[in-house]
């Protein structure tokens, strides 16, 4: 299989991510486009693993979703900070230390 | 070989659509249906690379577990369901140009680096992705990372309790 399949499937995911982290307004929904960036790296690394036969990748990736599963726990808690403070999960209403 | 590459672009074509899906559904629990699509093709992806240990926790932990917790995340918020405002912003064209861009750009060098490069698949990529040699390297070339995130996963655990506590 085309090692380059792999990682275009990988950038596609990525961009697609930083779409959804430009345009979207809803919190929740920024943090399910920056899953989708951590998966594309996860992607990545597995191919990679099975590109150069080394199984650095994959433990690399294991990691990863380890501390995607953190990044999600934290987010969400700051994500219900906001939500009980400005009673809206919307990322324009929350300007305050804009000057 | 063929069979694999079949499976491979049915694959991807799910996954790229549900990703689009993602980013583009105007209901919150659709987009976190096409997430666990996303996630599963993922999964799917890492047994065509045979990284059976990788693949199975994809689905125990993005799938059982942070999908969960997106969902939990949108029952608290009651993020509106059929929502009178979009959940858009106005820059939707402006994101739009810098994902294509940055996509174009990173095709032209994958393309020019990697293009003709073939994994092989052989016996070797199955006995390297057997959990019992990730457990080999973790625990012997990565075990203080594996330690460091062990605390990161418990500073994360007290810091998420101490941010939604009520008082």
């Amino acid at each position: 299989m085309a090692l380059n399949n792999f990682l275009i499937l990988s950038a596609f995911l990525f961009c697609t991510g930083i779409y959804g982290v430009l345009a979207r307004r809803n919190a929740v929904l920024v943090l399910m486009s920056i899953e989708l960036m951590l998966n594309a790296v996860n992607i990545n690394l597995v191919a990679y693993s099975a590109f150069h036969q080394n199984v650095s990748g994959q433990v690399f990736a294991l990691f990863i979703i380890t501390i995607a599963a953190a990044e999600v726990g934290i987010g969400l808690a700051i994500v219900l900070l906001i939500y009980r403070n400005a009673h809206s999960v919307d990322l324009d209403d929350v300007d305050q230390l804009k000057g | 070989m063929v069979a694999q590459n079949v499976a491979f672009w049915i694959l991807a074509v799910a996954m790229a659509g549900a990703a689009i899906g993602v980013v583009r559904s105007q209901n919150v629990v659709h987009a976190a249906l096409y997430l666990v699509v996303v996630l599963a093709g993922a999964a799917a992806q890492y047994i065509l690379l045979a990284a059976e240990f990788v693949a199975w926790v994809q689905v125990l932990i993005y799938i059982g577990a942070i999908v969960i917790l997106f969902l939990f995340g949108i029952m608290l918020t009651r993020a509106p369901m059929h929502s009178e405002s979009s959940m858009d912003n106005g820059q939707r064209i402006a994101a739009a140009v810098v994902g294509l861009f940055l996509f174009g750009v990173i095709t032209a060098l994958l393309v020019d680096a990697y293009g003709g490069k073939e994994i092989k698949l052989e016996n070797k990529l199955v006995a390297i992705g057997r959990s019992s040699s990730i457990a080999t390297s973790i625990f012997r070339d990565y075990l203080v990372p594996f330690e460091v995130v062990s605390m990161l996963l418990l500073a994360a655990l007290v810091g998420a309790v101490v941010i939604a506590r009520r008082d």
